[in-house]
């Protein structure tokens, strides 16, 4: 009767631990709502999803068996049940095997830990840079070999709806809050290398498919690499309260097949020899001579239109 | 209030055993402001905890409306990070911290059979600090630049863009500071000088340990974190550039000694948790705790641990590889020695005579969610995945199960269990039980859905978000509301219990309860142990060496 009963409940546990984990990987598909970490698009993206999981799977079932005996002692060792209560107060082997165990466990864990993140970190030969540099509230993205610099800023409709009491209804607005005006383009299938900074607090620039996030300190610059696979549309936002502005100031990622990005790269270079001409008029009427002197965040807020 | 703590104190000099003599002050300022009795130090520290808890919930109500649906319908992002920081600040220097520093008031001198603390006038002082300290803190909110918006951690630069009002942050903390490592002083010195004959350490009740414990963890980083905010202040009002990369300073160095006091922080808000849930398994089990000194040796190695693991929270600012993998081995390190103590508690509940009233079951409820809250801790110490979660509404899920279902339901546990010998009256069982059902089913709903959230994309401290997390977030803030509302019924049991109870409590209030505080009346005498108590089999919970 008592082993039975010892079962039930384990079965009961076990029962409940992998409903809810099965929840948790299919209701996306019934609910609409993603609940685990993204696949990603990139080497990174993929070494992180294996190692939540990996990790998330060693929690399920030490959580299963520990909850199951507490559970079984729960129903079974109750005074309600006439259970007496026994005198054992320790058990040194049991105390070993239950230390030496888990060090086992976290030395299996270590492995794939280690090895994602030395993959994730040490940088292959890249063949771009881009400096990315954040500021209150708006990303800046320069791209040193292709001489190309813009700023983006948060979609102009998110930006209306956003404000308190605005009126307009969110869900009615595409993309709310993860939309910009000038999204980062970047070619499929090419090792890019990021340097990350900021202008006046910290910020944090993440796109969730690349499987990483990095900070940006203004002062410092921070290295960061990546390889997107797919060709796609990804979308992120600032991680680093900075301020008040800081859940706007979301980052789009636009990746294309090489060729087209070059043709990107023509058409932004033809567009930042118009504005040049522009800017000069700007600086101009700003009562610079030469405009040399103004300050780059007069010229990033000039140029953003603000 | 006055009458009816002259109520209690009648009753408490008519239920007294013993032929003492109350010698309670008179008056009200006398017998609150001027107290050097911890009995009553501890009421304070406890009334004022409960205060506290009851201001930053608020706040997080103010939080989670604000986050019920998409758009910003109720505040501005600017007074969002207010609430945010704040809600921080207020639970955790206002309610956990002095929370348990009434329960080491009240409980220590009578677990170790001393007749008071060590330093009864620094104990008054310790106390009457923080009043000020929080009317600081608070007042901010109400000055031109507002109240602190930059996160608890009050990263540079961005805390240094606040107004004037900063000052008076750094002040309040600065205050905080000294009450803690007052109140410390006074725990070690009580614990160990003025145990009762015969009571050697390694009897002590397990509270006591973990006490004994944590006050040399906020000895040794509450000045860490006074130096971080003074240079905080100087690099705001007197041009230093500690933080500030254009005068030579470095912005990470703050997260360093921040972290460097941060980390060991979590575990003083925690360790006293594992102490409350240790007394009190072992009661309702009718069983002693399983494996006693592994219990000790854990606590300690997990104290030790929590100075070497503090750059686990700063993955992502760019550290090198070595730093990096040195900090996660050593953050798995800390499962080891916090996993003996679950084994132990299950071990402690395994073939005992087990009831449950509502202090078992806040304490069962303690070790199932704060486990949860541990399996989150061990993802995050994985560096390739925290590259992930850093920063998203999978922490904010990790830290609330380790601090609402982990330590406020151990002080909520406690607070039931020791409530009826504090008061010399039962709390309304039934009453409790509504309590502990209606928190432990809202507090799920509350904090698992931001699990999904943060892994979905959202990060945390943001006042508005895409339309994606609108689901989960109304689900939260749903079981949030219900929380809060929950956490009345707690002050109604309290005031029922206090000043209504017709119920009598005895002295040993619990069947299977052991130690010395058991042994007195309830409420024990205002001065208790003036002669010390004898130890041993019967009057103490952990004599091995006894039998």
């Amino acid at each position: 009767m008592k082993k039975q009963n010892t079962f039930i409940v384990a079965a009961a546990v076990t029962a409940a631990v992998i409903a809810a984990f099965w929840l948790l990987l299919v209701a996306p598909g019934y609910t609409g709502n993603e609940i685990n970490m993204p696949r990603g698009v990139t080497l990174q993206s993929e070494l992180s999803y294996q190692l939540h999981m990996i990790t998330l799977w060693i929690c399920v079932v030490i959580g299963v068996i520990v909850f199951s005996a507490m559970f079984i002692s729960i129903v079974l060792h109750r005074k309600s049940k006439d259970h007496e209560a026994a005198r054992f107060t320790h058990s040194t082997r049991a105390e070993i095997v239950w230390t030496i165990i888990p060090v086992i466990i976290l030395v299996v864990m270590a492995v794939p830990a280690t090895t994602a993140l030395v993959n994730m970190e040490v940088a292959p030969e890249t063949e771009m840079t881009v400096k990315i540099t954040g500021f209150q509230w708006r990303w800046k993205y320069e791209y040193i070999e292709d001489g190309i610099e813009f700023i983006s800023s948060l979609h102009s409709e998110s930006n209306a709806a956003r404000r308190l009491i605005s009126g307009i209804d969110p869900s009615a607005v595409e993309n709310y809050l993860l939309d910009v005006d000038n999204p980062m383009v970047l070619p499929a299938n090419t090792k890019v290398k990021f340097l990350i900074t900021a202008d006046d607090v910290i910020h944090a620039w993440w796109v969730p498919a690349l499987g990483w996030k990095r900070d940006a300190v203004p002062g410092f610059i921070n290295e960061a690499w990546t390889e997107v696979l797919e060709p796609g549309t990804y979308r992120g936002q600032c991680a680093e309260l900075c301020g008040k502005d800081h859940g706007f100031m979301p980052i789009v990622l636009k990746v294309v097949p090489k060729e087209e990005y070059r043709d990107w790269v023509r058409q932004q270079q033809r567009k930042m020899a118009q504005e040049q001409a522009g800017l000069t008029d700007t600086r101009k009427a700003l009562g610079h001579e030469t405009g040399d002197d103004v300050q780059p965040q007069t010229l990033a807020r000039v140029g953003s239109g603000k | 209030m006055n009458t009816g703590i002259d109520e209690m104190s009648h009753q408490s000099h008519e239920t007294a055993h013993d032929d003492h003599h109350d010698h309670k002050p008179s008056g009200f300022l006398n017998r609150w402001l001027y107290t050097t009795n911890h009995k009553d130090i501890g009421t304070l520290y406890l009334v004022f905890s409960l205060l506290m808890f009851f201001i930053g919930g608020c706040m997080a109500m103010v939080i989670r409306a604000e986050l019920f649906m998409p758009g910003l319908q109720l505040v501005e992002p600017e007074f969002f990070n207010q609430m945010t920081t704040m809600h921080a600040l207020i639970m955790v220097f206002g309610a956990v911290m002095p929370a348990w520093v009434g329960f080491a008031n009240w409980m220590i001198p009578l677990m170790i059979g001393a007749p008071d603390m060590a330093l009864p006038r620094m104990n008054n002082w310790s106390f009457w600090i923080l009043p000020f300290a929080f009317t600081m803190l608070l007042s901010t909110l109400f000055m031109d630049s507002g109240g602190p918006a930059s996160g608890w951690t009050l990263y540079p630069p961005l805390s240094l863009q606040g107004g004037q009002s900063f000052a008076f942050v750094v002040f309040a903390i600065h205050m905080m500071g000294i009450s803690s490592i007052m109140g410390s002083i006074n725990v070690i010195a009580t614990i160990l000088n003025m145990r009762a004959p015969g009571m050697t350490l390694l009897k002590m009740p397990l509270f006591v340990w973990t006490w004994l414990i944590t006050a040399y963890l906020l000895i040794a980083v509450m000045p860490v974190l006074a130096g971080a905010v003074t240079m905080l202040l100087t690099d705001h009002f007197f041009g230093t550039s500690f933080f500030n990369a254009a005068g030579g300073g470095d912005p990470v160095m703050f997260q360093h000694i921040f972290w460097f006091f941060g980390h060991p922080e979590v575990y003083i808000m925690v360790l006293p948790a594992f102490g409350v849930v240790s007394e009190i398994i072992p009661t309702f089990s009718r069983k002693p705790l399983f494996g006693y000194t592994a219990m000790v040796y854990a606590t300690a190695s997990i104290a030790f641990l929590s100075f070497i693991v503090w750059a686990h929270h700063m993955f992502t600012v760019g550290m090198p590889l070595t730093g990096e993998l040195f900090f996660m081995y050593s953050t798995m390190l800390i499962a080891i020695p916090t996993g003996v103590k679950v084994f132990n508690w299950v071990s402690t509940m395994w073939k005992g005579s087990m009831t449950f009233e509502t202090p078992m079951l806040f304490a069962i409820g303690f070790i199932v969610l704060f486990t949860i809250g541990g399996f989150s801790g061990l993802m995050l110490a994985m560096a390739a995945a925290d590259l992930q979660y850093h920063d998203t509404y999978f922490v904010v899920a990790h830290f609330h199960y380790v601090l609402v279902p982990g330590s406020v339901f151990a002080l909520m546990a406690g607070a039931y269990y020791w409530l009826p010998k504090w008061s010399g009256r039962m709390y309304s069982e039934k009453w409790g039980k509504i309590h502990f059902w209606l928190s432990v089913i809202s507090v799920n709903i509350l904090f698992f859905p931001q699990h999904y959230l943060g892994l979905a994309g959202m990060p945390r401290r943001i006042p508005d978000y895409s339309t994606q997390f609108a689901d989960f977030n109304m689900i939260s803030s749903v079981g949030g509301f219900i929380f809060g509302a929950s956490q009345l019924i707690f002050v109604g049991v309290i005031v029922h219990c206090v000043y209504k109870s017709r119920q009598a409590a005895s002295g040993r209030v619990w069947e299977g309860a052991k130690g010395l505080e058991w042994t007195l009346s309830s409420p024990p005498p205002y001065h208790s142990f003036n002669t010390p108590p004898v130890i041993d089999r019967t009057t103490v919970a952990h004599a091995q060496e006894l039998d």
